[in-house]
């Protein structure tokens, strides 16, 4: 008797693995609980030898929702705009103003801040939108996925690069990977620790932001596992735990979008407003 | 050798831990200090410590995604 519910303790704890396996990784088909939407399928293709599918997974899906929900919030708040904005636009601009001024201006002063806060906007609200959605029931984190962030990543190294040759030219973009003050003949080592630090930098958001959704989801999801493996008399604890990890949730979610936002600008305000 | 290889990706999450908690606490302790005496520098304080604890939770989550591929491998 005890053998055989020690085995069925077993095999639940195996099914909500899988279930939570399969709330993080991707899929062709949307749950949102009653029923389920399945995507369309686009033939996979080679090109050049790669192995290239196109179809819209359900990570997919939810950037485009993000995508959408962030044009039609500015289409919102541009419609009409006093001298003083209310609602909507109010919020929005309160967000905004504090990207500009908190995180843009303070990282990389106030030329540069001008010219680099759209892009900073944009990558805040549409993380922000991200990580939101995917606590909404039935939907999914795109930003819990490591592709989308890697994508983001890729993105703000872009951007930091090109913002430092923009200001510090070719030769100048060149030189900050020797820092000045250092002796000469450590120049290979210093030159090979800013080329690794220069990669080293996007590669750390990408992983922050991927690690701290993905990590919220699984705790939630296998607190509520508990109660399949441990029964019922579990659950009050499992709710009250589980009602505090998605108020942090929400919290996180804010959290990462600032944090990768304004890691981003200090990363460019190091170039474009270093002393050297 | 899976058994080992989980327990090796619990052990080596609470390790992590233990020294990223330690850092952010070190963090935190340092800057409340700091906005205590000096409580009018306390935005720029908050900016810089945030910063700087998003930096030390990166490191920990390195480490936390290397013990999740290692439990699920």
């Amino acid at each position: 008797m005890h053998a055989e519910a020690t085995q069925a303790a077993d095999n639940m704890g195996k099914q909500v693995g899988e279930m939570i396996m399969h709330h993080i990784t991707n899929g062709n088909e949307v749950d949102l609980g009653f029923t389920k939407i399945h995507l369309p399928a686009i033939t996979p293709f080679e090109v050049a030898g790669v192995h290239v599918d196109m179809s819209i997974s359900k990570v997919v899906f939810f950037m485009m929702v993000a995508a959408f929900l962030l044009v039609l919030m500015a289409l919102v708040v541009r419609r009409k705009v006093g001298l003083v904005p209310r609602g909507m636009a109010n919020f929005v601009e309160t967000l905004v103003l504090f990207i500009r001024d908190d995180v843009a201006k303070q990282t990389m002063g106030k030329d540069a801040a001008a010219k680099y806060t759209p892009y900073l906007a944009s990558t805040f609200f549409f993380i922000l939108t991200c990580n939101l959605l995917g606590i909404l029931p039935g939907g999914t984190t795109p930003t819990g996925n490591v592709n989308v962030t890697a994508g983001l990543a890729a993105i703000a190294f872009f951007m930091i690069q090109f913002a430092g040759i923009k200001k510090l030219g070719v030769g100048g973009w060149l030189g900050h990977l020797m820092p000045p003050g250092v002796p000469w003949w450590l120049a290979p080592v210093m030159i090979i620790v800013e080329i690794l630090g220069m990669f080293a930098k996007p590669f750390a958001l990408c992983i922050r932001l991927f690690a701290n959704m993905v990590a919220g989801h699984v705790v939630i999801l296998s607190l509520i596992g508990l109660v399949f493996i441990l029964g019922w008399a579990i659950t009050p604890i499992t709710v009250g735990f589980g009602l505090f990890m998605y108020i942090l949730e929400l919290f996180v979610a804010l959290l990462q979008a600032y944090v990768f936002t304004i890691l981003t600008s200090l990363f460019i305000g190091l170039l474009v407003h270093s002393e050297h | 050798m899976e058994g080992l290889a989980h327990l090796a990706a619990g052990i080596g999450a609470g390790l992590a831990v233990i020294g990223g908690g330690y850092g952010i606490g070190q963090l935190a302790r340092g800057a409340m200090e700091g906005t205590a005496r000096q409580p009018s520098a306390s935005n720029d304080i908050r900016t810089s410590m945030i910063i700087a604890a998003a930096l030390i939770e990166g490191v920990t989550l390195f480490a936390e995604v290397v013990c999740i591929l290692l439990a699920f491998k």
